[in-house]
């Protein structure tokens, strides 16, 4: 099973809301769309899905042209961000409404709501109405409905943005596992880069409408292919600096600071992309640099402290393991691993990473 | 500005209580000084709405008291407590300009204009608004809406204490964390009494110096970031605060030995009594290490977040979870773990056993 | 989004198309063809341009119909809509009250509008009906049937019971989607009750009472059935508001062109008026 996209573009009116885009997706793992708002995922997903024609170009499914064919006669499953059901039906009622339609017969029916209900941890709630649910009960539910039908093609726009943080967790931990044993393709959009890395498959970065990069998920990560996909899969942001290379030496522009560089590259001015968690309170690492920061803001999330700095005239994001409450203003130094460092030509290709 | 005394609050929606699951909060006492920064962190349904709504006076508890700076203020009203809130979404004036919706409070109370300008503009430069000041409040961002309400909250010098109620709902995500730190910098600019309501636990521990979590419409613990995260009083802290939360395991005690899945194993805590209808054992992921011998365990899967690995493997009786550093290689099959001690506790019916 | 194009789509509309030819645009078209003609009947028509056109905006006659009609419109405006507001205000807002004020507040709507005007007739009967008795008895020489002042009185407070409760039932909808965070927030800056209701109430109730003030424009600038039942346009013309006057012109008198040239400017007033209110409503939604 294969999905293709050939030379799809999307126009409306003069804007291009889809710049020409091949991609090919592939079963038995999730295909993750990441992006900000308005990069495009939600207009991807809808030409997939045949909700919404392409202006030009083609799409494949099984090494057949869809192009056009209408979301009816597709066997499509989508989830959004709002959790969509029907307020009527019970639980039960929703979760088999797909197959209602088609006109399964009821034992059968009763058989596959009983199984995605299990699957989804809905059994005990299944004469339940969805306004009696929490918020991670309905979104579960609608789910549930986008799994009973066995669909060639799941779309999943942002389920977990609307849910609270603990309930994200774990059905982030629970998603993967539902799609393994599937014959079917599933699209992931997100806007956070840290769901992307916990979902794991393959990763597509966009930004403006343009797909950037497409490949495994951790190589999307580790090996970005430009400034842009690295900036479009880093959360919180990653920090960006020039800087100059003369021999072995590469210092930054801004302020003295200079380090030892084995990179085979020609001497000249370059981007440094530093990841925040390759800026820490503490030494780690072969190599690393000292920075004095002036504290904007530390944030503690859980185990691990944010801490928002300036050096410079530059903003720059740090990630350490371990609670740090600094106060606004306070002077610190920090440890930059140089070997995590990506470098980047003048025109944000990538030249190196480490 | 006031200190905040919460004396055997309980509070219930329905007229006659037969079991703990009818009070909405229940046996709560606070002592909050005059000037710090607070914050109540629970899921929803937990109560910490109630517990806002009784201390603003919209609420009145069945049982307890309420004290400001000693007094016993539980028979008056909200605006007769002097207490500033600022809710979910912004609440503007939506024909007034930006000044006029900061000087509304001040009017409203006849405070001569002179005094007022000073004091608009004041407040005004410290929330970045007064390039704005003359300009339709409606026309502006969430954001500064937002800041709009903050701002009626802080022109008064009556106010006792300052309440939010989830504030950043509906401030883009990108934006969160500049909002985040005005809040804990203008803290630390006026030193005020506030208490920010979340479900957040990046906004409860970056905001506050003391967090208080609650849990069914309890306390379960009160302390500094560092303490909730190091030392959860409560399993629900434990799995609450931080991300993935603590690995809770069930444990017997014999004499001074903590037995999980047979072996015994090293505590924080030496054991007195054991007399608990329920006893478990709690480490956090990140305090946890693959070892050549300890707890057996089996390697489930490991997710690749680019800055660490979350490892999860099973024992006898239950998951657990573990961080390990990115470039670290994780046994395949079958491991032993070892716990770090001075991180292990052990917990008696769910709140720690000391 | 843009959705797939279907042409199919075309044939679903013609049914309405077909339906609005016959209810609104053939009509329509006659009444133009009469405008600018003159027929003696037997289908025979001369053309005359825009004769009749001149002639209504020149007489007195329709200066004066049409004065009136606006002077109705904004009396009945002005006591409408303070009076709707005020009492949404007053109306509960949960309980039992709730239901009951609603079916009481749509009680009057629900009448048929002649009977409406026959009611108030016998009502306002100065010797058998309640109200002119009553005010009668009470030492007002009170007759709507005689006195001019009398008549629009009446006229005016028919049409306030008639329709102040669509104006109520619009603006308590608008007060209840008020969050009560704001009113939360105003207590707690010290807002005084007027201050609650011009800076919060009036301000979120705007799209509504908009609403109101337009469906209320039209509603009474183009009444016809309640006054005609009540006072029939008397005593003499004072109460014969532009529709009335058209129908008197049209049927009673037979002047077909004129009237149709009278109908055409009538219909183009509250067009115009219409937009007029809807570009200025737009543009105060496009500066907030």
């Amino acid at each position: 099973m294969s999905l293709e996209l050939k030379n799809v573009e999307k126009k409306i009116g003069l804007d291009t809301h889809i710049y020409s885009t091949n991609l090919k997706l592939e079963k038995n793992t999730i295909n993750i769309l990441l992006g900000s708002t308005l990069a495009g995922k939600t207009t991807l997903m809808q030409i997939m899905a045949g909700l919404d024609k392409p202006t030009s170009g083609e799409i494949w499914f099984n090494n057949k042209n869809v192009t056009g064919m209408k979301v009816q006669k597709r066997n499509v499953s989508m989830v959004y961000q709002q959790f969509i059901n029907y307020p009527n039906f019970t639980v039960y009622d929703n979760i088999a409404s797909p197959l209602k339609i088609t006109g399964v017969s009821s034992d059968e029916i009763k058989q596959r709501v009983g199984k995605v209900a299990e699957l989804l941890k809905l059994s005990g709630m299944l004469n339940k109405k969805p306004n009696e649910l929490s918020g991670g009960q309905q979104q579960r539910t609608a789910l549930a409905r986008a799994l009973v039908k066995d669909s060639d093609l799941i779309l999943l726009d942002e389920p977990l943005a609307n849910l609270d943080f603990k309930l994200r967790e774990e059905l982030r931990e629970e998603l993967p596992k539902l799609f393994e044993n599937r014959d079917c393709i599933v699209v992931y959009a997100t806007t956070e880069p840290s769901e992307a890395l916990l979902l794991g498959g393959n990763t597509a970065t966009l930004q403006e409408g343009k797909i950037i990069q497409y490949g495994k998920t951790l190589d999307t990560y580790n090996k970005p292919n430009s400034l842009v996909s690295a900036q479009v899969f880093s959360d919180p942001p990653m920090n960006i600096a020039k800087i100059k290379k003369s021999g072995d030496q590469c210092s930054f522009l801004q302020n003295d600071i200079q380090w030892k560089t084995r990179l085979n590259i020609k001497d000249g001015e370059y981007k440094v992309g530093i990841r925040p968690h390759n800026i820490t309170t503490y030494k780690e690492g072969k190599n690393t640099l000292e920075i004095k920061g002036k504290v904007l803001i530390s944030e503690i999330s859980g185990s691990e402290s944010l801490i928002h700095f300036t050096n410079g005239n530059l903003n720059w994001v740090s990630l350490s393991n371990g609670v740090f409450q600094k106060n606004v203003g306070d002077e610190m130094n920090l440890y930059m691993n140089t070997d995590e460092f990506v470098y980047f030509d003048q025109n944000e290709r990538l030249v190196s990473n480490g | 500005m006031a200190k905040v005394t919460l004396k055997g609050l309980s509070h219930s929606y329905l007229k006659t209580q037969s079991s703990d699951a009818d009070w909405a909060i229940r046996g709560v006492d606070i002592d909050w000084n005059d000037g710090g920064a607070y914050a109540l962190l629970g899921p929803s349904g937990c109560g910490k709405t109630t517990l806002l709504n009784i201390i603003s006076g919209l609420i009145t508890p069945t049982k307890g008291d309420i004290l400001f700076d000693d007094k016993v203020i539980s028979g008056l009203n909200p605006v007769e407590r002097n207490i500033a809130q600022i809710f979910q979404f912004p609440v503007i004036y939506d024909t007034m300009t930006v000044y006029d919706n900061l000087a509304f409070p001040l009017r409203n109370r006849k405070i001569p204009e002179e005094e007022i300008k000073v004091k608009v503009h004041e407040i005004a430069e410290m929330l970045e608004l007064s390039s704005t000041l003359n300009n339709r409040a409606s026309g502006l961002t969430a954001d500064g809406k937002q800041k709009i309400s903050l701002g009626r909250g802080l022109v008064r010098s009556d106010v006792n204490a300052i309440m939010f109620d989830e504030p950043l709902t509906v401030i883009d995500p990108h934006l969160k964390w500049i909002l985040r730190s005005k809040l804990k910098e203008l803290h630390q600019k006026i030193n005020r009494t506030m208490i920010y309501v979340t479900h957040d636990q990046t906004e409860a521990l970056t905001f506050a110096d003391q967090v208080v979590v609650m849990h069914e419409g309890q306390i379960v613990q009160t302390g500094t970031p560092v303490d909730l995260f190091e030392k959860p009083k409560h399993t629900f802290v434990g799995y609450f605060i931080g991300s993935p939360g603590m690995n809770v395991l069930p444990c017997q005690i014999k004499g001074n030995d903590v037995i999980v899945n047979g072996k015994k194993i090293e505590t924080h805590q030496q054991i007195k009594k054991s007399n608990f209808n329920k006893t478990e054992v709690g480490v956090r992921p990140e305090f946890i290490s693959f070892s050549n011998e300890g707890i057996p365990v089996k390697v489930l899967s490991v997710s690749n977040t680019g800055r660490h690995k979350i490892v999860d493997t099973e024992s006898e009786t239950g998951k657990i979870k573990i961080i390990a550093k990115s470039n670290e290689d994780i046994p395949s099959g079958s491991a032993f773990l070892k716990f770090k001690k001075e991180y292990t506790y052990t917990y008696g019916d769910s709140w720690i056993i000391e | 989004m843009n959705k797939t194009v279907n042409q199919k789509a075309w044939f679903f509309v013609i049914p309405v198309f077909v339906l609005v030819a016959f209810n609104a645009i053939i009509p329509l078209m006659t009444v133009v063809n009469y405008a600018f003609q003159e027929t003696f009947g037997n289908n025979v028509f001369m053309w005359e341009g825009t004769r009749w056109f001149k002639q209504i905006m020149l007489s007195e006659r329709f200066h004066a119909s049409l004065g009136r009609q606006f002077l109705f419109t904004f009396i009945i405006l002005f006591i409408q809509i303070p009076l709707g507001i005020a009492i949404a205000l007053t109306m509960p807002k949960e309980g039992i009250g709730v239901p009951v004020c609603l079916v009481l507040m749509s009680m009057p709507l629900l009448i048929p509008w002649n009977v409406v005007g026959a009611m108030w007739n016998i009502f306002a009967l100065p010797d058998i009906g309640f109200l002119g008795h009553s005010l009668n008895a009470l030492g007002f020489d009170y007759n709507f049937t005689q006195q001019i002042g009398d008549a629009w009185f009446t006229t005016i407070l028919m049409d306030v019971w008639h329709w102040t409760s669509l104006v109520v039932l619009l603006s308590y909808a608008g007060l209840r989607s008020i969050q009560p965070a704001y009113y939360q927030a105003a207590e707690i800056d010290g807002a005084s009750r007027w201050a609650i209701f011009t800076k919060i109430e009036l301000p979120k109730m705007k799209k509504v009472l908009t609403i109101a003030i337009l469906l209320r424009f039209m509603d009474s600038f183009m009444i016809y059935t309640e006054p005609f039942v009540l006072t029939g346009g008397g005593p003499g013309n004072a109460t014969a508001f532009l529709s009335i006057d058209l129908v008197k012109m049209a049927l009673g008198q037979f002047d077909l062109g004129p009237a149709a040239a009278m109908s055409l400017i009538y219909f183009f007033i509250v067009l115009l008026v219409c937009w007029v209110f809807y570009t200025l409503m737009m543009r105060n939604e496009e500066k907030s």
